[in-house]
């Protein structure tokens, strides 16, 4: 098992820079979510930590090792693909038995190894079918099995759900989990599923445009975004995101006319023009809240997803618990402890 | 959503198939017809009667050591014609394969050879090596390399399986690049991270992975060696010098046009008429089962 360092990794294709200088400490046995957009250079950088793509400036250090003008063969990685890039021609248990041929492992090693790895991923009874012959399920397992075999230092998951039927991602989420933990094995999962991404992780990097917007733990993303596109991209539905200005330390005045009270007054800050974030879960029916006209409601079973206006015409989204009318107008209050504070200019959080 | 065309009666569809048809029966299955007919004749040397010998024809063409040369000879070229065109149209295309600057450009020109008509061909081929004239002819012969395909039969030989092996390039080159493009790039980069080298690579992912497209170009490579290279050898060296570049096509034809032996002439064409049915059959039957993914 090992560690893993990335250094100012930038990437550039001809004059477009995909990567601005990405920094990222994994410890031994840490599971690392990277999720983000499409085209926000998450799947550019797993390649680079591969060897399957080369920086075009930066460091990658497995287990302290610099590994960064090494081919992939010799970097002690496996990967497993999004259309699991299995070998059409060679049969499940060939597929898991061929990087370990070219390791040249005697072969009651290999065969200790694939029946080992296919007891745990339940192929057992596959190992003699083509991969054709299987189901998409199946094909991810062997693409897992082929990981596995290899025991290598550090697994790449280059959003290996998502070619699967919603119910099967599921299940085979909770298992990746399941083997990561016990395997113990040093990984990097790259996803744009923000429920995969909270799920699977010790901690997620969320990017956004080339950077990481955010590296931490899910919980702590999803409390403490870094700033508006994390918390816009965290947490379903959509925080609410609302233009207005510091009218004193502690009280944000929405462009609407609501004035809000801070748990906390920031120093400084008054003047200043900010987007208050409130996340939809966070609304609640009060007698003094914020009059919001209903428009649209979405219901989930437990709980209704509430879209409407509010006065001035800004929109706002709810999470409500219980019965919600129809139309009308709700009065709604924000919790207080989890007001988030944005500047306007810059997106990034200002309030502790 | 399929749309079939429906027609009252059986004169539309007739009429529509009509012109591909009467192609078929005047250029193909009319004088297939004659020459079965013509290969269990025989006629005397001036043409004025001819007798039904049944089988006679067939017997007197195996049993002519002669002939049993040319079909020696005819698998050597054959095989060498296909071996040649397939192996350098693999090297091309996967060279092409790969991100090279002007790919376009290159795959354009690697295309060529194949609308180049066979005699032509041929020419040009007799512009670089012929011994006087050709700049490749002099320049060896410049070298002290005592060249001359008129006079060398080995030479010839060479010269002709080259020209042949130069114009099917191509259309290997075309299909291989076709197989080589739709194996999935990802399986590939799992190789390559599963530590396999590039040449291990090619033999243990790619090669088996284009082996339909090879086996089903092999079959189509070998008939071509066997039937449309008469252009090129009738060009170059008129099957000579000797008999050294004299293939089953030729021979036929030497038989049929220039000795007017017809009924013999015949029969190697039945003879050969076979061997391309058989190939046919071995294509369409084999290459569907060969698919193996």
């Amino acid at each position: 098992m090992a560690t893993l360092s990335l250094r100012g990794i930038t990437k550039r294709f001809g004059t477009t820079q995909v990567l601005h200088g990405i920094d990222l400490e994994v410890a031994d046995g840490e599971m690392i979510v990277i999720v983000g957009a499409s085209g926000c250079g998450k799947s550019t950088l797993l390649r680079i930590v591969s060897g399957l793509e080369s920086a075009s400036e930066g460091q990658v250090l497995i287990g302290g090792r610099d590994v960064t003008a090494l081919e992939p063969a010799e970097r002690d990685i496996a990967m497993v693909f999004q259309n699991y890039a299995l070998y059409p021609h060679m049969s499940v248990f060939q597929n898991m038995a061929y990087g370990l041929k070219i390791r040249r492992l005697p072969k009651p090693e290999i065969e200790r190894r694939v029946a080992e790895a296919a007891k745990l991923l339940d192929i057992g009874h596959l190992l003699d079918r083509k991969p054709r012959q299987l189901s998409g399920g199946q094909r991810q397992r062997v693409a897992m099995g082929r990981a596995i075999v290899r025991e290598p230092h550090l697994f790449l998951f280059d959003e290996p759900l998502s070619n699967l039927d919603a119910k099967l991602r599921v299940t085979m989420r909770a298992e990746i989990r399941r083997l990561q933990r016990r395997l113990g094995v040093t990984s990097l999962f790259v996803t744009h599923d923000q429920v995969e991404a909270m799920t699977l992780g010790d901690r997620l990097m969320v990017m956004h445009q080339g950077r990481a917007a955010q590296v931490a733990s899910p919980m702590e993303v999803w409390a403490k975004p870094a700033d508006t596109y994390v918390a816009s991209f965290i947490g379903s539905p959509s925080m609410n995101l609302l233009p207005g200005i510091m009218a004193a330390d502690g009280v944000v005045a929405l462009d609407g006319g609501i004035q809000l009270t801070l748990p906390a007054p920031i120093a400084g800050a008054t003047g200043r023009s900010v987007t208050l974030g409130i996340r939809p879960e966070h609304l609640a029916p009060a007698p003094d809240g914020i009059a919001m006209q209903v428009e649209l409601l979405e219901p989930l079973g437990s709980e209704t997803v509430v879209h409407g206006r509010m006065a001035d015409g800004t929109a706002l989204t709810a999470k409500l618990l219980g019965h919600v009318p129809e139309s009308g107008e709700l009065m709604l209050r924000p919790d207080p402890a989890w007001l988030h504070v944005f500047d306007r200019e810059t997106g990034q959080r200002i309030s502790a | 959503m399929s749309q079939s065309a429906i027609f009252k009666g059986v004169v539309v569809p007739y009429l529509l198939l009509a012109p591909q048809l009467l192609v078929t029966a005047i250029f193909f299955f009319w004088p297939a017809a004659q020459a079965i007919w013509q290969s269990l004749l025989r006629e005397d040397a001036f043409g004025l009667n001819s007798e039904f010998v049944w089988f006679e024809n067939f017997i007197e063409v195996v049993t002519d050591p002669t002939w049993l040369d040319a079909a020696f000879r005819t698998l050597f070229f054959s095989a060498a014609v296909a071996a040649l065109a397939l192996g350098s149209a693999l090297f091309l295309a996967v060279q092409a394969d790969r991100n090279i600057r002007g790919a376009t450009t290159y795959k354009t020109l690697l295309v060529w050879p194949y609308a180049v008509a066979p005699a032509v061909a041929a020419v040009l081929w007799l512009f670089m090596f012929h011994p006087n004239i050709g700049i490749f002819g002099r320049a060896l012969n410049a070298m002290g390399i005592a060249w001359d395909y008129k006079l060398n039969g080995g030479q010839a030989m060479g010269l002709v399986i080259l020209a042949s092996a130069w114009k099917q390039v191509s259309y290997n080159f075309i299909f291989f690049l076709a197989g080589l493009q739709s194996i999935p790039k990802s399986v590939l980069e799992a190789a390559a991270i599963d530590g396999a080298s590039p040449r291990y690579r090619f033999w243990t992912i790619i090669f088996p992975l284009l082996s339909p497209t090879a086996f089903f170009l092999l079959v189509v490579n070998l008939t071509y060696a066997f039937f449309e290279t008469f252009g090129v050898i009738h060009s170059l060296t008129q099957g000579g010098p000797g008999k050294a570049t004299e293939t089953l096509i030729y021979r036929a034809y030497t038989d049929g046009v220039m000795n007017l032996n017809l009924g013999t002439s015949a029969a190697q064409s039945v003879i050969l008429m076979l061997l391309v049915v058989a190939l046919t059959f071995v294509q369409f039957r084999f290459i569907e089962r060969r698919v193996h993914y």
